[in-house]
């Protein structure tokens, strides 16, 4: 179990990495779409593997705090809202202390409080973070779409309306898993994630309820 | 436990608004645009003496042009899009603004952000293609790389290449003081709005 985690956390390393080693932050960011759904998504998987690197004594410290998951989420939602802005995209091209500021942030306040709030989230607050993650998709897709100007300084017209309709799919898509999940799908209505904490130690039923997302 | 998550959430929630409020500054600017617009508006910069080379070759410093109002926009003479409004629109300016252009209280300048290509006979021809009045519009390319850099720093140029030979740049019309300070950016489509900015504080 222990080299297990191990290996993930290696593997958020790895992977962070790889990301943030040139050429590869410029190719990542020369479309809008990239950066949006490819470089900053991949920085919040890897910083959600690292956190298996946090001691399990500092995790079930930091449980303490985040009954529910919700702070987790909270501060996820803070950091993704802030990286979503058309203004700090431009900013991470332009500007390299920007650029530092995402790839230490997207992992440490969006992948990695996710990973360890996800377990202790009860349905109803898995419920609300997917729901609003679709309508997030639906509305910077609408917005895209619909925006006759360019938001970005650094990026195309054509890629911002391009970034438009992947959001728009992606949207759909959640839509369509979540509803397959809802339908199909075996989850535990009640009660929060595995009750100690500890992501090892993940009850069957806490499997279920992980594998219900 | 419910406490503490709940005493948790509470300190997210308002470093979280802080951090949004500091990064649009007061959820005003969501864009590099519209932040730069209010920066300009909010903390008026002094523009460098940069060097310039104007239509008719001429040597220009940008200290020269002190005293008096300016209406400046950054152009590419190749562009077959944006860059064609922007010139019509200087010209007819000179138009509007004839008489405190014959008194010097204003002058009009088009600067170009690709100096390579554009020599002084290529903004000459770019003037006179958008039918230039003869009075009060000048049109010049930064001297040296250095130049460029300053004024792209300062003014906020972003020119991006279209992938078809071109640019896609933030066109704005700007405008200076005659302290040489950088006070307002306004739309590069709307040149009413920034002959009416001025003519507001002439000193008539």
């Amino acid at each position: 179990m222990i080299s297990s985690r191990r290996v993930l956390a290696l593997s958020g390393a790895v992977l962070w990495l790889a990301l943030v080693v040139p050429p590869v932050p410029q190719i990542l960011q020369s479309t809008m779409t990239l950066q949006m759904l490819v470089q900053i998504p991949l920085l919040a998987a890897a910083g959600w593997f690292a956190s298996y690197a946090v001691p399990r004594h500092v995790e079930e410290a930091l449980a303490r705090w985040n009954g529910e998951g919700i702070a987790g989420l909270l501060l996820a939602t803070f950091a993704a809202a802030v990286w979503m802005l058309p203004r700090m995209m431009d900013a991470s091209v332009d500007d390299f202390h920007f650029a530092l500021a995402k790839f230490a942030s997207v992992p440490l306040l969006i992948g990695a409080p996710l990973a360890l709030s996800w377990p202790r989230m009860g349905f109803v607050v898995r419920g609300v973070f997917l729901l609003e993650s679709i309508a997030t998709a639906f509305r910077m897709g609408w917005l895209y779409l619909a925006s006759p100007e360019r938001l970005c300084s650094n990026y195309l017209w054509n890629d911002q309306q391009q970034l438009g309709r992947y959001l728009i799919a992606l949207g759909v898509v959640m839509c369509l898993v979540v509803m397959w999940k809802l339908i199909w799908g075996r989850m535990r209505i009640s009660g929060t994630g595995s009750g100690n904490g500890s992501r090892n130690a993940v009850s069957p039923s806490a499997r279920r309820a992980c594998a219900a997302g | 436990m419910r406490l503490r998550a709940l005493l948790a959430s509470l300190a997210i929630l308002a470093a979280g608004l802080a951090v949004l409020s500091y990064a649009t500054d007061g959820f005003r600017a969501f864009t590099t645009e519209t932040a730069r617009r209010i920066e300009v508006r909010e903390h008026p910069r002094l523009v460098p003496d940069v060097l310039l080379q104007t239509a008719n070759a001429q040597p220009l410093q940008f200290r020269a042009l002190r005293g008096r109002w300016l209406l400046v926009d950054f152009i590419y003479t190749r562009c077959p899009t944006l860059c064609t409004a922007q010139g019509s629109e200087f010209a007819r300016l000179q138009d509007r603004l004839a008489k405190p252009i014959a008194r010097k209280q204003i002058t009009l300048l088009s600067i170009s952000f690709d100096p390579d290509n554009d020599a002084p006979a290529r903004l000459a021809d770019y003037q006179q293609r958008f039918g230039d009045r003869g009075a009060g519009w000048i049109a010049a390319r930064p001297a040296d790389a250095a130049s460029l850099a300053q004024l792209s720093r300062v003014f906020g140029v972003t020119a991006v290449p279209d992938g078809m030979g071109g640019f896609v740049h933030n066109a704005a019309i700007a405008v200076i003081d005659p302290g040489g300070h950088l006070v307002a950016i306004l739309d590069w489509d709307d040149p009413g709005a920034a002959a009416a900015y001025v003519e507001a504080r002439l000193v008539s």
